[in-house]
């Protein structure tokens, strides 16, 4: 039996749709790493010991178990203590956790990249403490990781696939649903490839322009 | 009989570990006087300016604004409350400038007096544009630090320390950085800050400004104020043998 591409018009919308769930999820869940891990940066960096030593275990439990488990947990794990979450908003969970934990790395040794000037800069005009972190370091932080963020963001568009097995019907899933009813893998997961690469194509001339649009403010 | 002073420096002493960085400093700046410091580098003169407002707390001695005192004994918390309230007070001119360099010059103007004075927008932007007048350059209003020559920045630098109204201001070798051909444009804002009786303590390396504009020199070596006096006297006919010395050297330096 060879390869039958004739097959795929039929099953277009249900890619179509499948692509839409995985712009979806990946960009609430971008949404979500970004400020999440601007929040536990400046957790990690500035908090008083009570609150850092307890988000430390927390950052170390994303960061040292599988994405994969992390999505279990989150979605089969809490209903047992009666947290029944939709599965699209336990993958956008899952993913944005996960990712905001990474984010929180590179914003961390951003935050520490900051001239100390600025700071100065900051404090001699009045600014308190914490205006100084949230108006003055934390923006400039953000703006100086940007290129190492966004490809945490296309790592994060990838990994999406993995909410397939939570029964998001993302582009992976709608694949393989395709596929039970056809029996044409080889056909329908290249078709699938295809459309990631589209999604990818469109995230990175996104993130380009959100750098094109800091340059002169850095 | 001398007016009380404005800017009160009673004792000021700063150890790094066993490295004593200042010994017993006093100085007094009457309203509307321009003190200049001078000395070789390591002298002391960059921790005292900035134990002024307290940037780099000192180990002993006080710091008095008026009739506040800058450096009082406080809790934590109230302390904090106190000196972002004093430092509103103390305009600081940095050698580096330390704009902020992700808000335009319409950012960096208006960002502080907002925060602390909620003042409007509107009253935001007559004030932005007031204090870059006063440095002439309401032009680059728009435009991004990195988008500014290195004497446009320190000119934006001092507006914004002007838009919060200071009592004094502090300059912190404000030209050093500067390539040679842009140091006249600052030192002619700074001029015009005299004119106008800004008192100011004016760190610098810049003998032939000092002796322009400054009502008083202070010679530091190795964290005490070796000699004072008018300009006159401190350049022309230096008492110590320490200033005469720095003062040689400097000017061979220059020439
Ligand atoms: N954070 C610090 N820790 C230890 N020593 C310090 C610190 N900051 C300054 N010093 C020391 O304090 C002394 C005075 O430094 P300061 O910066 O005040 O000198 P300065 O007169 O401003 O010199 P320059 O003309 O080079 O700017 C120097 O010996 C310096 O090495
Ligand atoms: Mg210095």
């Amino acid at each position: 039996m060879g390869l039958d591409f004739t097959v795929l018009p039929e099953f277009l919308d249900t890619l179509l749709l499948g692509s839409l769930w995985t712009i979806g999820i990946t960009l609430s869940a971008a949404i979500l790493s970004f400020f999440g891990g601007i929040l536990f940066a400046v957790i990690a960096l500035y908090a008083p010991a009570v609150v850092r030593y307890p988000f430390r275990l927390f950052a170390w439990l994303f960061m040292g178990t599988p994405l994969l488990l992390q999505l279990f947990l989150i979605y089969f794990g809490l209903i047992q203590i009666g947290v029944d979450l939709p599965a699209f908003v336990a993958g956008v969970i899952g993913l944005g956790l996960h990712f905001a934990v990474y984010n929180s790395d590179i914003i961390q040794a951003g935050i520490l990249a900051v001239d100390k000037g600025q700071f100065e800069g900051a404090r001699t005009l009045g600014l308190s403490n914490w205006q100084s972190i949230r108006k003055i370091i934390v923006p400039q932080a953000v703006r100086a990781v940007v290129p190492p963020i966004g490809n945490n963001m296309i790592a994060l568009l990838k990994d999406s696939a993995l909410v397939s097995v939570i029964g998001v019907t993302e582009l992976t899933l709608s694949a393989q649903l395709a596929i039970s009813k056809t029996f044409r893998p080889f056909e329908f997961y290249l078709a699938a490839a295809a459309c990631y690469y589209v999604i990818n194509l469109l995230l990175e001339a996104g993130l380009r322009r959100i750098e094109r649009r800091i340059q002169a403010a850095r | 009989m001398t007016a009380k002073p404005f800017v009160d420096i009673r004792h000021a002493a700063k150890s790094y570990g066993t490295l004593e960085v200042l010994k017993d400093i006093n100085l007094q700046v009457q309203k509307g006087q321009i003190v200049a410091i001078i000395g070789p580098s390591g002298s002391g003169k960059s921790t005292l300016l900035r134990a002024i407002n307290d940037l780099d707390p000192l180990t002993s001695g006080e710091i008095w604004l008026e009739d506040k005192q800058v450096n009082k004994s406080l809790p934590p918390r109230q302390y904090e409350k106190h000196i972002n309230q004093v430092r509103q007070e103390i305009g600081m001119v940095f050698q580096h400038f330390n704009l902020f360099p992700h808000l335009t010059v319409h950012g960096n103007i208006t960002l502080a007096p907002k925060m602390l004075k909620g003042i409007s927008d509107k009253e935001a932007d007559d004030l932005a544009k007031d204090q870059l007048a006063r440095v002439g350059l309401l032009d680059r209003i728009d435009y991004y630090p990195s988008q500014l020559s290195g004497g446009q920045k320190q000119r934006v630098a001092i507006a914004r320390a002007l838009a919060m109204a200071p009592k004094v201001m502090l300059f912190d070798e404000a030209t050093s950085a500067l390539d040679p051909e842009l140091v006249e444009e600052v030192n002619l804002v700074m001029k015009k800050l005299a004119e106008e009786h800004m008192t100011m303590i004016i760190v610098t390396h810049e003998m032939g400004f000092a002796q322009d504009v400054c009502d008083r020199v202070l010679f530091m070596d190795q964290g005490i104020v070796v000699e004072e006096g008018p300009p006159e006297k401190i350049f022309r006919n230096p008492e110590n043998e320490r200033t005469q010395n720095f003062l040689r050297k400097h000017l061979q330096s220059q020439k």
